[in-house]
C-alpha cells in the first residue's frame, strides 16, 4: 500500500480551478521534489493535502495510510502523521515553543490512546532533538516564532517535525528567504530524519535545495497538472532550460 | 474567505455557562421597590446601630439627586429601580457549625466548586460565602482569630467590630461618590470584612463568593479590607448567578486601606451570568472598587478576570498617598455574544515617588463591545511619580468592537508617564498553524488567549489561576 496515493485530484479557491487532475503516489522512504512556476499550484496541494479552509476539492481522492484523507480534519490529518513545514510559519505571542510543542505532542498521544509526557519525559525527548538538529534552547523558549529571522523560523519548523516524527513531510518553500548557511543546516535536519517508512514532498523553486536534499523523483507541477516526472537529473536541466520546454 | 472565518469563530466562541442553575432554599424577601422606608427596615432586620442607619438614609436622600453615569462606552437600558428588591436572604443566617448548615446550600456552593466544609477546603483558603443578601458561612474564622485577624461577614463585623467599621466605611468611596455607590451605601446587606493587624502575613488566601440565587433581586455587598502597618493578605472575589432572561442588577462597594508597609492583593474572578447569546438577561455589574495606600511605601495590588455580567462598568482604583507607595492593575476582561464591558482604572498619584503601573488585555468576540477607560492622575505636589499602562486588545471575528479610552492629568513635571496600546486579530492562520500541529480549533484559540492574557494570569493567586485561565476558555468556547 502507498503511503499517499492522489488520483485526479481537482481543487478550487474562491471558485477558481486551481488543481486541475493531479495523479501522485508516494511510497515510504521516498522523498518527492516538487518543482514549477509560480501560480502552478504547488502551495494549493500543500493547503488541501493539510485540509486547510476554503480550499475545495471538486473531484478526485487522496489516501493517506490507506484511508479517506480528505475527510479527516486537519488537526486529524496532523495526528495522522501529516507535517507542514510551512512557508510563512506564524506568531503566537506569550506561548514558548516549548509549550506549544508539548501540547502538539500530547495530542498526537491522545488520538493514539497514549498518556501524555509527563515533564520530565518531553524534555528528555526535547533535548535529544535539539542535539539532532542543533536547536538553540533559548529560542525554544522564546515566544513562538515571534522575533524570529527567517532562518530561525524555518529551523523552528525542522525542529517541531523532529519532534512530531511525521510519516509524511510537506516542506513547502523551506529554502526561501534562507542564505546558504542556513538551507544547509536545514537541510542537514531534515536528511538525519529521513527513515525508511516516511517519505518527504519538498515543494521548492530552485535547484539549490535540492543539492542538499537529494530526491528520487521530480515532479514538474504546470497550470494545475503534474507536466513531467524523471529522476533527480530533471532538476539539473530545469535549472538550465527553465520550465518552459516541459510544457 | 472572511465568511468561513466567522463561521469557525462563531463555532468556538458559542458559549454554555456552567453555573446558571438555581437553588431551592427557602428565601426572605423584602417588597419591591425602594423608599425610606425599605432602607429603615434593611437597617431593622440587620439590628444596625443608629449612625449606619443615617449612614444609609443619607446615602439615599443624596441618591434620589442623582442620575445614572452615562459617559461609558455602553448601551444600558433604562432601569426601573422601584422593580428591584432589594433584601432576600436564605431563611437561615450563618452557622458556626458546619453541621447546622441547610443540605441546599451546601449542595449550592459544592456544585459551585466552593468548599465550606474546612475538612474539604483548599488548601491554605478561607472563604465567605454570600448568597444574595447574606453571608451563609465564613470559613476558617477561629483559626485566624487567633493571630489577631479578623475574616467575617459584614453584618457579624457590624455588631462586633463597631468602632472598626465606623472609623473606614464610607472613606475611600464616600456615599456621594457616583450614583451607584450611593444606592449600595443605601441598601447594601451583607459582604466581607478583613482586618490584618499590624506586623501581620495573613497565612491564608482570604476569598468571598458571591451567589445570586433569587429572582427579581439586586445585590448590594460591601467589603471592606484593612491591612494595618506591615501586614500582608492576598484577598480573592468570585462570582456567579443563575441563567435567567431578566437583568439582574449587582451593584457593590470595595473598600482597602493600606497602612504603612502593608500590602494588599486583590484578585476577581467575575463570572456573573453573561446573558444568552441573543443578549437576553444577564448580570449588570456596577461596581465601585477603590483603594487608598495610606502609609509610605504601601502596596495595593488589583488583578481581576472578567468574563461574565451582561454589563460591566467597573474600575479598580488607588489612591497613592503614602511617599514611594505602589499599584498594579492587572485586568483581563472577556465578552462574548452582546456583552458590555467599560473597564479599567484610576492610580491618583498624591505622595512623592508613588509608582503605578495597568496592565489590561481585552479579548472580545461576538457582537460585544470591550472598552478600557483609565486615569492616570499625578497631583501638583507629586515629586517623582511614574506610571507605566499597557492596553491590548485583542479581536475574535469582525462583528465586535475594542476601545481604549486613556486619560492622563498630570500636574508635576517631575512625572514619567508612559503608555502603550495594541490591537490584535485573532487569525485563521494562527488556528490553522495549530490545527496542522495536531490541536483542534477550540485548543488553538484557548492557546492563543492563554498567550494573551498570561501576562495577568500569572498575578492571580496560584490556587486560582488554573481556573481563571479555564474560565476563559469556557467563556468562549461553543456549547456544550
Amino acid at each position: 500500500m502507498a503511503l499517499l496515493e492522489i488520483k485526479n485530484l481537482h481543487a478550487t479557491i474562491e471558485g477558481k480551478e486551481i488543481l486541475k487532475g493531479i495523479d501522485l503516489t508516494v511510497d515510504g522512504g521516498e522523498v518527492h521534489a516538487l518543482m514549477g512556476p509560480n501560480g502552478a499550484g504547488k502551495s494549493t496541494l500543500s493547503a488541501v493535502l493539510t485540509g486547510r479552509q476554503n480550499y475545495i476539492v471538486t473531484e478526485g481522492s487522496v489516501r493517506f495510510k490507506g484511508q479517506d484523507l480528505l475527510s479527516m480534519p486537519p488537526e486529524d490529518r496532523a495526528r495522522e502523521g501529516i507535517f507542514l513545514s510551512f512557508q510563512y510559519p506564524v506568531e503566537i505571542p506569550g506561548i514558548s515553543t516549548v509549550n506549544f510543542l508539548k501540547t502538539a505532542v500530547n495530542e498526537h498521544r491522545k488520538y493514539k490512546k497514549l498518556s501524555p509526557y509527563t515533564a520530565g519525559e518531553f524534555l528528555k525527548i526535547l533535548r535529544e532533538k535539539m542535539e539532532l538538529i542543533g536547536m538553540d534552547n533559548a529560542l525554544l523558549n522564546r515566544s513562538l516564532n515571534e522575533g524570529f529571522s527567517g532562518g530561525e523560523k524555518k529551523k523552528n519548523e525542522i525542529f517541531q517535525m523532529a519532534v512530531l516524527e511525521p510519516s509524511l513531510a510537506i516542506l513547502d518553500e523551506t529554502d526561501s528567504g534562507l542564505d546558504i548557511d542556513a538551507l544547509r543546516l536545514v537541510a542537514t535536519g531534515v536528511n538525519k530524519l529521513k527513515r525508511p517508512e516516511n517519505a518527504t514532498i519538498v515543494i521548492t523553486h530552485y535547484q539549490r535545495l535540492l543539492d542538499y536534499i537529494v530526491p528520487d523523483k521530480v515532479h514538474v507541477l504546470y497550470d494545475g497538472k503534474i507536466v513531467k516526472t524523471a529522476g533527480k537529473e530533471l532538476v539539473a536541466e530545469l535549472e538550465k532550460r527553465g520550465y518552459d520546454w516541459t510544457k | 474567505m472572511a465568511k468561513e472565518q466567522d463561521d469557525l469563530l462563531e463555532e468556538v466562541t458559542g458559549s454554555g455557562y456552567k453555573y446558571g442553575f438555581v437553588s431551592d432554599v427557602a428565601t426572605d424577601m423584602m417588597v419591591k421597590g425602594l423608599s425610606e422606608d425599605v432602607v429603615r427596615a434593611i437597617s431593622a432586620k440587620k439590628g444596625e446601630p443608629e449612625w449606619l442607619l443615617t449612614f444609609r438614609l443619607n446615602a439615599y436622600r443624596h441618591w434620589k439627586t442623582m442620575k445614572m453615569p452615562d459617559w461609558g462606552q455602553l448601551k444600558i437600558p433604562p432601569i426601573d429601580y422601584q422593580d428591584i428588591i432589594y433584601y432576600a436572604a436564605p431563611k437561615q443566617e450563618a452557622q458556626k457549625d458546619w453541621k447546622d448548615v441547610d443540605p441546599e446550600l451546601k449542595a449550592t456552593f459544592d456544585k459551585l466548586g466552593i468548599p465550606l466544609s474546612e475538612q474539604k477546603s483548599l488548601s491554605g483558603v478561607a472563604v465567605d460565602a454570600v448568597m444574595d443578601s447574606i453571608s451563609v458561612k465564613t470559613t476558617f474564622k477561629e483559626s485566624l482569630a487567633e493571630k489577631g485577624i479578623i475574616f467575617c461577614s459584614f453584618s457579624e463585623a457590624v455588631k462586633d467590630h463597631s468602632d472598626l467599621v465606623k472609623k473606614y466605611l464610607g472613606k475611600v468611596v464616600p456615599p456621594t461618590d457616583n450614583f451607584f455607590a450611593a444606592l449600595n451605601s443605601a441598601v447594601f446587606s451583607d459582604g466581607s470584612f478583613v482586618y490584618i493587624p499590624k506586623g501581620t502575613h495573613c497565612p491564608m488566601e482570604l476569598s468571598t463568593y458571591f451567589r445570586i440565587n433569587a429572582a427579581k433581586t439586586g445585590q448590594f455587598e460591601r467589603t471592606l479590607i484593612i491591612a494595618d502597618e506591615d501586614a500582608f493578605v492576598s484577598y480573592l472575589e468570585g462570582c456567579t448567578a443563575p441563567q435567567r432572561d431578566e437583568n439582574q442588577l449587582h451593584a457593590a462597594i470595595v473598600e482597602v486601606f493600606v497602612e504603612k508597609g502593608a500590602q494588599v492583593k486583590y484578585s476577581t474572578v467575575q463570572n456573573w451570568y453573561p446573558g444568552d447569546k441573543n443578549g437576553l438577561g444577564g448580570i449588570y455589574n456596577f461596581v465601585t472598587k477603590r483603594g487608598i495606600c495610606k502609609g509610605e511605601n504601601s502596596k495595593l495590588i488589583w488583578a481581576q478576570v472578567e468574563t461574565g455580567s451582561a454589563i460591566t462598568w467597573k474600575y479598580p482604583s488607588t489612591i497613592l498617598k503614602g511617599d514611594g507607595s505602589v499599584s498594579e492593575f492587572y485586568s483581563v476582561a472577556v465578552t462574548n455574544h452582546y456583552q458590555q464591558a467599560d473597564t479599567g482604572t484610576k492610580m491618583i498619584h498624591i505622595g512623592n515617588n508613588t509608582r503605578s503601573r495597568i496592565i489590561s488585555k481585552g479579548i472580545s468576540a461576538g457582537h460585544s463591545s470591550n472598552s478600557y477607560r483609565g486615569l492616570v492622575k499625578v497631583m501638583k505636589t507629586c515629586e517623582g511619580a511614574r506610571n507605566h499602562s499597557q492596553c491590548d486588545s485583542l479581536l475574535l471575528g469582525d462583528t465586535c468592537g475594542a476601545h481604549t479610552f486613556p486619560y492622563f492629568e498630570v500636574a508635576n513635571p517631575t512625572a514619567q508617564v508612559e503608555h502603550e496600546a495594541t490591537t490584535s486579530k485573532v487569525g485563521e492562520d494562527q488556528i490553522f498553524y495549530c490545527n496542522q500541529r495536531g490541536i483542534s480549533a477550540e485548543d488553538a484559540i484557548g492557546l492563543i488567549i492563554k498567550g494573551y492574557a498570561g501576562d495577568v494570569i500569572n498575578k492571580m493567586p496560584m490556587e486560582f489561576a488554573v481556573e481563571a485561565q479555564r474560565l476563559l476558555q469556557i467563556s468562549l468556547e461553543k456549547n456544550g
